[in-house]
């Protein structure tokens, strides 16, 4: 390996690509010649650096400058000032919110300080794309550890770690792995790695599978020793390309070190994987239909018991974990139980990754040790709500998990905490709300969802739903009754304890947890007529302020059903009788003329 | 025959050791070369590149180059600073590349400080 | 030229039963949809009834049974886009292409679809356009970045 003074760490997860990283990367590349540093300063590509907020950036190190928001024309003057110069170049460094002094490195920006890496610990530390760097990070010495263990051992450490289920529900890995050592099968045992990440506003697995592919690969190597399984598959969203691509080069990077394949470090176990993509049917998160679809067939639910750690894919014994939970499996063997179980509360170990995302101002992705609270998540390390709004709520588990209004925002971010709360962990989606989202109107949202992606197969899912979602809508629109709630309220009980899988039991949390802590507002649209958040467009009323209305006629312009009227240098004016509430009007005026009442 | 050994895995990451440090930002040394117009004007250049392939040949995997701006005494450059961890730094002035490469082998390496080449012991420690 | 490709796809999962899924993504990728006779040749080679390539064609997303449009846009609903606007910025690409969202434009330049988390929520709300991802979009961006792909769709 060549000797390098410094390495650029150019972030090319999803987002910074979309920002053009990969040009950045190419004009780095280039000036970095031009002044002839290029035997000094290398230039690395990575995973998802988590902060997407501020892409496109690049660190450098050894200092650990974080350059963020770059732009093609900026490179020149970063090699040439710091990379030649030794001067970091201050207005390409981050800043808070409202605050005038830029901090030069990574470490000390809080969006990073409070995190704590385990899953992501490789993140924008190696090229996810090269074997031999996750190597140099101690990678596939937690294989080497296991090998030398006996299964029932690494069952009896995954165990002992506390390592709970990242996918939502929290099962414990450890006792998972024993059902499925423990089952007989006449053929042979799976291991599976579920990375059909559906949950919107979630990007955690995507981030881990770009990042730092072979953490995800070892882990399951050594699961599959440890049940004794010789076959393994990762289910694969096929709307994520990069982390696709980058799947595929590890597994071959790995298959030719003989890290898959027959006889792994000469130990004697055989095992490989195989990648099967999704073909896009949210209930396919579900482990029944997961497997199902993995088999070429619909992905359908199936009734349990018999549970997957018996009876999975082809019937025999399958021990399914999600990316992160996978990914947590080789730090745990090679640092040992002793040093995981330390991090974390008394019933959740650990760190949890989080998709921080919303009305917050540090979007990204983030790790952090159970327990924290909301509040340190939202506040310290997502640097609270834009523009100086309002909190509301926070929405975590996605379709299947509740909002959480801002009197709990102290509440410790555990697996009963959330549960407690009506909500749940789920995968790690947190999205931020404030006071401009009509909580009916994000009930009416996750509702289109999970009915949309209902699979159809039990009727208290396909029924239920549907049913709830037009209620919803009639709330929104103005045109609820107090009746509509109570039938509500009844339907997602029903729908709650009658539904076959885990989509429709948890599908009505959203309503539920809505109505729990913000009846007030869907009260105001059935009392009332009004939207307090003024979202639900069929309740507002949208008026022309004239005295910042500057006659331009965009809107009169724009207006579908001729409501508005006025001439040149005339304030416009709108005809509440013709008005069909489009909002059009509001969303074209530059001038911030049009309001809502 | 496993085509990979744990032997193997551990000279895959002995090699990349100084890739890894660096990135991590660890080190027990480190060396700043200023490179202010007139320090590149001196040939702070080539002290870069002594610097650069002592720490190649004498495989020092934990030590950190990196450079600076001018250091305001334009008249002495080239100039370098050298810093152990734990100890005050010494800035060294007047450097060619074969001063470059007794500093490295003597204060660098076995912590003596090289005293003719020294201009001051200073207090503006850096890490 | 159909014949060819779809020899090509097939003989990269032979003999593997479980592969049918797969077989249609692929077909998919390279005719941006199933034709039928496609559909029908599989089935053939496979030996399943042609009930069962439409049941998945129709239960998955990822497969269409008519042809898509030569840029096809997904306007992301996920939670992180809906509450940062997408709902309209669906709604100013249907007035802007004139139709609706599962619809193709006459010239089948544009496909306008509605889809559920890309998992780019850090730059909410988020547009793709064929192969490129456009972030933290203000519906005034809109018609530039149209005009962008009506000009590349005619030249070519």
């Amino acid at each position: 390996m060549k000797t390098y003074r410094s390495y650029c760490m150019v972030c090319a997860g999803t987002a910074c690509v979309s920002n053009r990283s990969f040009h950045i990367k190419e004009a780095l590349e280039r000036e970095i010649e031009k002044q002839g540093l290029q035997d000094e300063i290398a230039v690395v590509t990575t995973g998802c650096n988590g902060f997407c907020a501020v892409g496109p950036l690049v660190v450098v190190h050894p200092e650990g400058i974080f350059y963020q928001q770059l732009r093609e024309e900026d490179i020149p003057y970063v090699v040439e000032e710091h990379f030649l110069k030794g001067r970091p170049v201050k207005r390409l460094m981050y800043s808070p919110p409202g605050e005038q002094t830029p901090i030069p490195k990574m470490n000390d920006i809080g969006f990073f300080k409070q995190q704590r890496l385990i899953a992501l610990r490789n993140r924008g530390l190696i090229d996810p794309e090269r074997i031999d760097e996750y190597i140099a990070r101690d990678g596939y010495f937690g294989l080497a550890k296991a090998l030398k263990m006996k299964p029932r051992e690494i069952i009896q450490e995954i165990k002992d770690s506390g390592l709970r289920g990242r996918g939502g529900a929290g099962f414990l890995t450890g006792l998972k792995w024993e059902l499925t050592r423990k089952a007989k099968s006449n053929g042979g045992k799976f291991v599976l790695c579920n990375a059909d990440e559906g949950d919107p506003g979630a990007f955690m697995d995507r981030s881990i599978v770009e990042a730092d592919p072979h953490s995800v690969i070892e882990g399951l190597i050594i699961g599959a020793y440890a049940i004794g399984a010789n076959q393994g598959y990762i289910y694969i969203r096929n709307e994520y390309p990069l982390a696709l691509k980058r799947l595929i080069i590890a597994l071959e990077q790995a298959r030719n070190y003989g890290l898959l394949g027959k006889d792994i470090l000469g130990s004697g176990f055989d095992f490989d994987i195989k990648i099967v993509r999704g073909a896009g049917a949210f209930v396919c998160g579900e482990e029944t239909a997961l497997m199902a679809s993995v088999e070429g067939r619909l992905g359908e639910p199936r009734p349990r018991p018999p549970f997957p750690t018996e009876h999975g894919i082809w019937s025999k014994p399958t021990n399914n974990n999600n990316v992160e939970t996978w990914a947590n499996v080789p730090s745990i063997i090679r640092r040992g139980a002793q040093w995981y179980s330390q991090i974390g509360t008394e019933t959740s170990k650990g760190t949890k990754v989080f998709s921080l995302v919303g009305k917050i101002n540090n979007t990204g992705l983030v790790e952090v040790p159970m327990g924290i609270t909301l509040r340190e998540i939202i506040y310290d390390i997502g640097g609270g709500i834009p523009h100086e709004k309002a909190f509301k709520a926070v929405q975590t588990g996605g379709p299947s998990g509740g909002c959480i209004p801002a009197e709990l925002l102290d509440l410790p971010v555990d697996y009963e905490s959330l549960s407690e709360a009506g909500s749940m962990m789920g995968s790690g989606g947190m999205v931020v709300l404030d006071e401009d989202t009509c909580m009916v109107d994000i009930a009416r949202y996750f509702l289109s969802f999970t009915q949309d992606e209902s699979c159809g197969k039990c009727t208290p899912c396909r029924e239920g739903t549907k049913m709830m979602l037009h209620l919803l809508k009639k709330i929104t629109e103005g045109k609820g009754t107090e009746e509509d709630l109570e039938t509500l309220e009844q339907l997602a009980h029903e729908v709650k304890e009658t539904s076959l899988c885990g989509l429709g039991k948890t599908a009505p949390n959203p309503v539920l947890t809505t109505l729990r802590y913000f009846r007030d507002e869907y009260e105001a649209h059935i009392k009332e007529k009004r939207c307090p958040a003024h979202v639900c467009r069929q309740l507002n009323t949208y008026r022309i302020d004239p005295d910042a209305c500057t006659a331009c006629g965009l809107c009169r312009k724009e207006c579908p059903e001729d409501a508005i009227s006025g001439g040149k240098k005339q304030p416009h004016l709108i005809d509440q009788q013709k008005c069909v509430k489009c909002g059009i009007c509001f969303d074209v005026c530059k001038f911030e003329a049009v309001c809502i009442d | 025959m496993p085509k990979l050994t744990l032997d193997d895995l551990r000279k895959i990451q002995e090699k990349s050791r100084r890739m890894t440090m660096l990135r991590e930002g660890a080190g027990k040394a480190k060396i700043t070369v200023h490179m202010g117009t007139c320090g590149i004007a001196a040939g702070a250049r080539d002290i870069m590149v002594a610097f650069l392939d002592e720490i190649e040949k004498k495989d020092a995997k934990d030590v950190i180059i990196t450079t600076s701006g001018c250091a305001g005494l334009c008249s002495r450059e080239p100039m370098a600073t050298v810093e152990l961890a734990g100890q005050a730094p010494v800035k060294y002035v007047d450097l060619t590349p074969e001063k470059a490469r007794t500093i490295f082998t003597d204060h660098v390496l076995k912590g003596k400080i090289v005293m003719e080449y020294a201009l001051a012991l200073g207090s503006e420690r850096t890490f | 030229m159909k014949t060819a490709a779809i020899d090509r796809i097939l003989e990269r999962y032979r003999g593997d039963s479980s592969a049918l899924i797969a077989i249609l993504q692929d077909v998919q990728e390279e005719f941006h949809y199933i034709p039928e006779e496609v559909a029908i040749r599989i089935t053939e080679e496979l030996d399943v009834p042609l009930s069962r390539v439409y049941s998945l064609t129709t239960f998955f997303k990822a497969f269409s049974l008519t042809p898509r449009a030569r840029y096809p846009i997904n306007v992301c609903l996920g939670t992180a886009c809906h509450v940062k606007g997408a709902p309209r910025i669906l709604e100013k690409l249907e007035r802007d292409l004139g139709i609706k969202t599962g619809q193709t434009t006459p010239d089948r330049t544009f496909g306008l679809e509605a889809v559920r988390c890309v998992g780019c929520c850090g730059l909410a709300p988020v547009v793709t356009v064929g192969e490129d991802l456009y972030g933290q979009v203000e519906p005034a961006q809109l018609s530039r970045i149209l005009k962008k792909y009506k000009e590349a769709g005619s030249k070519s």
